[in-house]
């Protein structure tokens, strides 16, 4: 009770002297670019905190690079490439995409659950901008993305994968899938904006999700697969990016189709990012 | 700048399909003043604070805060107000501590200031021992607390409380009507929402009374309760039948009607003063009218519901309704 150290914070007061007159007078008529970042900054803190109290988050992140790894590579080895060793050049960079998608998929679900908790109407009561609270999140999330493709390469490189790419061309492509993990994620934000429960984003995400990944080159070779099959594939975001991770981790090089996958993942951003913010607005 | 007033709304109208869960209703708030919206649950007041905080669109009618309109500026009427509900709470993964710093850098307050305000609130809200205790072992009070403490963060001159005190205890309501108080002192504005006829008599300087998504009422507190005297006398007759006149006995002494209840035998009469019940009760025993209970309560919200609307608040909250059904249990 003799604690008398916090002396009252000066700027904490002086608004008080203003009548609220000068206060409205004072009041902008929207967030700037960097008061939106630092908001989304601050969402993104409070997303880790969260994350960090509640471990059983990671398990996605964690178990599945794991499980799916050794099984896809023992599974469709020997019958597609001939042997595991040669299948896992090809299907480690599949994974990798398929476990950052498995993972952004988790963000949607996470924010429908939020959204129904009775901070988020505080948040929605603040003068913030209404993109902080998806943004933030997902920030929080390239960790998820980055633990998820570390575990996958980790896994292969147990099972005898040798990345030709080397240290380099791995980093490149682990930061590849966290940028394509974090583009995706807006599909799912804005699932979660549209669903009525998290439940329900949970089935909508589902039938997303698994189109793209099996869908897509990420597991054979295109050239295996029927016609429109080969059509879909090929505009398919995610084979674009499971094309660029193997060139970085199998050759360390920078090609055409890195610059595409980027121009992909912009593209789902531009599409996604208004749309979910205008739904979330639609919310108030 | 004295004359703009802090809330300003006309005919506001929110409908939910059909159903129109605020009526057109008009409400204006002085600044500096506490202004009590009371009506029972389901009769629009959450609705019309939702809209006035921004957080349901306006369907219709016009809203101002502090001259800045609601509808057209909805980014600038935010950074005038504080909204404190069950619904706008904190976020339970955090501690104490930690909301109330987010909330600071969240409104543009710097990390370190918010760390200082964030102290400062914990200590005058008494929570500085629980700052960084999981949310989830506090107590209904303390919860309530760090609500209101989350919204007082950038010191808005505006603070909308819906409901501040319902489920708490005698005591901790008590506290929570100090620290209001308190924040009018300090220059706040408050508008808040209640059930509680004697929250918003110990608290308001104005009340408004909704019923049904309309404005029933609107006065000081020591008007509305005039409206059906400052206090309850409750009868219960020996004889039902010498209900009739009984009640003449009491129309002849106070020059008023008693309220009846013809098939129990009861009667409530309203009183200005308390004392004035001993000059009833001698009339009717001279009148030879026998008397099984007896008993002097301050009006209830129902009783000026009743008086304001001709129905009660619908929610079986009625006194007597619960003697009775304790008579029932003795009985058996």
């Amino acid at each position: 009770m003799t604690m008398q150290m916090t002396q009252p914070a000066p700027v904490a007061t002086t608004p008080r002297r203003l009548t609220p007159g000068d206060v409205a007078a004072r009041t902008t008529s929207h967030n700037s670019l960097r008061e939106t970042l630092s908001q989304t900054m601050s969402m993104a803190w409070r997303a880790t905190k969260k994350m960090r109290r509640n471990p059983e988050q990671f398990f996605d992140v964690t178990i599945q690079p794991l499980l799916f790894t050794a099984m896809f590579a023992y599974l469709l080895g020997g019958g597609l490439s001939g042997s595991v060793e040669a299948y896992l050049p090809l299907v480690i960079p599949g994974i990798l995409a398929q476990t950052a998608l498995t993972a952004c998929m988790a963000t949607g679900v996470q924010l429908r659950e939020d959204m129904e908790k009775g901070v988020f109407d505080r948040f929605k009561s603040l003068p913030m901008a209404r993109i902080a609270p998806l943004a933030g999140p997902m920030i929080a999330d390239l960790l998820r993305y980055a633990i998820a493709s570390t575990l996958t390469f980790v896994t292969g490189i147990a099972m005898g994968y040798r990345p030709g790419g080397g240290v380099a061309g791995v980093a490149m492509a682990i930061v590849l899938t966290m940028i394509a993990g974090w583009s995706l994620a807006w599909v799912f934000t804005w699932v979660g904006t549209l669903a009525r429960s998290a439940q329900s984003v949970q089935g909508i995400s589902m039938m997303i999700m698994f189109p793209l990944t099996f869908m897509s080159n990420a597991l054979v070779p295109v050239e295996t697969l029927p016609g429109w099959l080969a059509a879909f594939v090929k505009v398919n975001p995610v084979s674009y990016v499971v094309t660029a991770t193997r060139d970085l981790a199998n050759d360390g090089q920078l090609t055409g189709h890195v610059g595409w996958a980027l121009v992909a993942c912009a593209a789902v951003i531009a599409v996604f990012a208004p749309l979910s913010v205008r739904s979330y607005k639609r919310h108030l | 700048m004295k004359h703009i007033p802090a809330v300003h709304a006309e005919g506001l109208v929110k409908s939910f399909g059909d159903f129109r869960a605020v009526d057109g209703v008009d409400l204006h708030v002085d600044q500096g003043e506490i202004y009590g919206v009371l009506g029972p649950n389901g009769a629009g007041k959450t609705t019309m604070l939702k809209m006035l905080a921004t957080l349901l669109p306006i369907d219709g009618g016009r809203a101002e805060i502090f001259g800045v309109d609601v509808r057209r500026d909805p980014h600038r009427t935010r950074q005038l107000l504080g909204v404190t509900g069950q619904y706008a709470s904190v976020d339970e993964n955090l501690t104490a501590n930690e909301n109330l710093w987010l909330f600071g850098r969240l409104q543009g307050v710097s990390s370190r200031t918010s760390r200082a305000t964030a102290a400062q609130l914990l200590e005058q809200f008494g929570l500085q021992e629980a700052a960084n205790k999981p949310i989830s072992q506090f107590s209904g009070g303390m919860r309530r607390r760090l609500d209101l403490a989350a919204s007082l963060i950038t010191r808005p001159p505006l603070i909308f409380l819906d409901e501040p005190t319902t489920g708490l205890d005698p005591r901790t309501r008590g506290q929570m009507w100090d620290t209001i108080r308190e924040l009018v002192a300090g220059g706040c504005t408050v508008l808040l929402t209640t059930q509680y006829l004697d929250e918003a008599d110990q608290l308001a300087d104005r009340i408004a009374v909704i019923d049904r998504g309309r404005k029933v009422a609107e006065g000081t507190p020591d008007e509305l309760k005039a409206s059906v005297g400052n206090s309850t006398l409750r009868l219960r007759l020996t004889d039902a039948a010498d209900q009739s006149e009984a009640a003449e006995v009491v129309r002849r002494l106070l020059g008023e009607d008693p309220v009846l209840s013809p098939e129990s035998g009861r009667m409530n009469v309203a009183l200005d003063a308390a004392d004035r019940a001993a000059d009833v009760l001698i009339s009717l025993r001279e009148a030879g009218i026998g008397i099984t209970s007896v008993s002097v309560d301050a009006p209830t919200l129902d009783e000026v519901f009743l008086a304001l609307t001709g129905h009660d608040t619908g929610e079986g909250s009625d006194p007597s309704a619960t003697a009775d059904k304790l008579q029932l249990e003795v009985a058996r």
